[in-house]
């Protein structure tokens, strides 16, 4: 198993996060795992995104063109990897904020309502890990427990009470998700 | 078994430094290799270890200060990214001629000039030619890896004291800022006094002692037929190292008809390209040199006695290139495929660059 993904959004919408937390998770079941992020100019008030891939076996390339799956947080994200996913791969969005919904037809497009479901929850900040849940939903890659010691190691202890509320919010991501 | 970690290529290098016994870090900030010291002024292990960590002036500063650490025999290191390097260019001349060891990070960026802040290898002729002025080579290896990144540090400063000679850990902005899977190492304590007397003893500068001649640490001989001689040694030491110390990886080599020379993050996406192209049934291998200086000339040499076309992939114009085409000596083809100035070729252009020079797609 190999899985590719890309992870994009707003710089502070919190893209870094959901890859390091998706690549913990992977190193608790023994994963070989790489975490790119895009560095520089491009991330001052722009647009941040991460490649992150887990895989079985050693990784070659952490810097990829293609992607099994996209998880896209806003339209300049969506007009740019949309057409980076691979034929019969998966793209993951909160449709907040998008303007242009995805109209590829053979890939797998799904989305996820993780500003909504944040707000009405009175917790803003948790709605990457809304989508991240929607994504675990569709490609069960890392189980939930994994996720769960993946948080306690990629959070400083003086964090670890945030932990059980992040759980939740990935598991209201994973009841949400829907095929768009 | 230590524990796993994820963790970035740079904090790694700082991380190994502590735990490898390293008496002094000794820099000055610069995209995209800023989390080395950033993560040494966290770890504070001068409360620990008792390292030194001092963000100096300036990139000259740091390298003269390593210079001054070194020529006591202590282990002493400083990081910078490609503009930065070129300034300690007259430090790293001088540490090569007074024969001192230190490690020297470079988490190269496209230039020239200040350039740009993104991932490039443009910096292969100044860390394997030379850099400075005089005849002189630093060992250079080049990670493709976080684990590298934690391996290298140790080695490189075996290597270092091995042969008196600087070296230098050639990186890019990839495999500084990605974050893997990482196993560090066991920490060792630094060394003392008389272990600097046991290891370097013969030349240290460790104060005047009864009975010893004066250690005196310097690069200038004025006398041009004992400066030749002086060059002489120098020239019979890197002899040593290329048959000693040249390390070099090969991948699906055995069957290959094409050949990949790819090192560091190049070598990664070269990996990605050989599995394309082998879905496609080209049959390609990779030889990943690990050190660029003494460079696998052997291996490739080898390799292209089998082999219907060599391409090197950079993040450059063609510069490590010259060195296969060295080693090849017109067996076989050898091209180029690069791309710079901070963009990173993607492994489907590496594809279609083979199939274009060799296969005529």
């Amino acid at each position: 198993m190999t899985e590719e993904i890309i992870i994009a959004g707003f710089g502070g919408q919190g893209v870094l996060s959901m890859g390091k937390i998706l690549a913990y998770s992977g190193i608790m079941q023994d994963q070989e795992v790489a975490w790119m992020p895009s560095y520089g100019p491009e991330m001052r008030g722009g647009t941040a995104n991460v490649t992150v891939i887990l895989s079985d076996e050693r990784i070659s390339s952490p810097v990829l063109t293609r992607y099994d799956t996209a998880i896209i947080l806003n339209q300049q994200s969506m007009d740019k990897f949309e057409e980076a996913v691979k034929p019969g791969g998966t793209l993951i969005y909160d449709p907040n904020g998008i303007t242009r919904e995805p109209s590829r037809a053979d890939i797998h497009i799904y989305k996820v309502e993780g500003t909504r479901l944040a707000a009405e929850a009175g917790n803003p900040k948790i709605f990457n890990m809304i989508v991240l849940g929607g994504f675990l939903k569709i490609k069960p890659i890392v189980i939930i427990d994994n996720v769960e010691k993946g948080l306690e190691k990629s959070l400083p202890q003086r964090h670890h009470h945030l932990i059980p509320m992040n759980i939740d919010a990935i598991r209201s991501g994973m009841e949400h998700v829907e095929k768009a | 078994m230590a524990e796993i970690k994820l963790m970035k290529g740079n904090e790694v290098i700082a991380e190994a430094a502590i735990r490898c016994g390293c008496d002094g870090y000794f820099g000055y900030p610069i995209t995209p290799q800023s989390e080395v010291m950033e993560t040494l002024m966290l770890r504070e292990p001068w409360k620990t270890t008792g390292m030194v960590v001092l963000q100096a002036e300036s990139e000259i500063a740091a390298i003269n200060m390593v210079y001054g650490a070194a020529s006591c025999g202590k282990k002493s290191m400083t990081s910078s990214s490609s503009p930065g390097i070129s300034l300690k260019q007259e430090g790293l001349t001088y540490l090569a001629g007074a024969e001192l060891p230190c490690l020297v990070v470079d988490v190269v960026r496209g230039g020239p000039g200040l350039g740009t802040i993104q991932p490039a290898q443009s910096d292969y002729f100044q860390a394997t030619k030379g850099g400075g002025h005089g005849d002189y080579h630093l060992l250079v290896l080049a990670p493709a890896s976080v684990q590298e990144m934690n391996d290298f540090v140790a080695l490189g400063f075996d290597l270092a004291f091995k042969y008196r000679n600087p070296v230098m850990i050639l990186a890019d902005g990839v495999i500084g800022q990605m974050m893997e899977k990482v196993q560090l190492s066991e920490p060792v304590p630094r060394w003392s006094r008389e272990d600097i007397e046991r290891i370097s003893g013969d030349w240290a500068l460790t104060g005047r002692q009864k009975g010893r001649e004066r250690h005196i640490s310097t690069s200038l001989e004025l006398d041009s037929y004992k400066q030749e001689i002086f060059n002489h040694k120098l020239q019979a030491k890197y002899r040593l190292m290329e048959a000693n110390d040249t390390r070099h990886e090969e991948l699906s080599c055995e069957d290959a008809d094409y050949l990949f020379v790819a090192y560091g993050s190049s070598a990664r996406i070269c990996q990605k390209a050989m599995q394309l192209c082998r879905e496609q049934g080209i049959k390609v291998g990779l030889l990943r040199p690990i050190t660029l200086y003494p460079f696998p000339k052997i291996p490739t040499r080898t390799l292209a006695e089998r082999v219907k076309g060599i391409l090197t992939v950079e993040m450059s114009a063609g510069q490590m290139v010259e060195d296969v085409r060295l080693a090849v000596n017109g067996l076989t083809p050898v091209e180029h495929f690069g791309r710079y100035g901070g963009v990173i070729p993607t492994p489907e252009e590496i594809v279609e660059a083979l199939k274009k020079q060799f296969i005529g797609a």
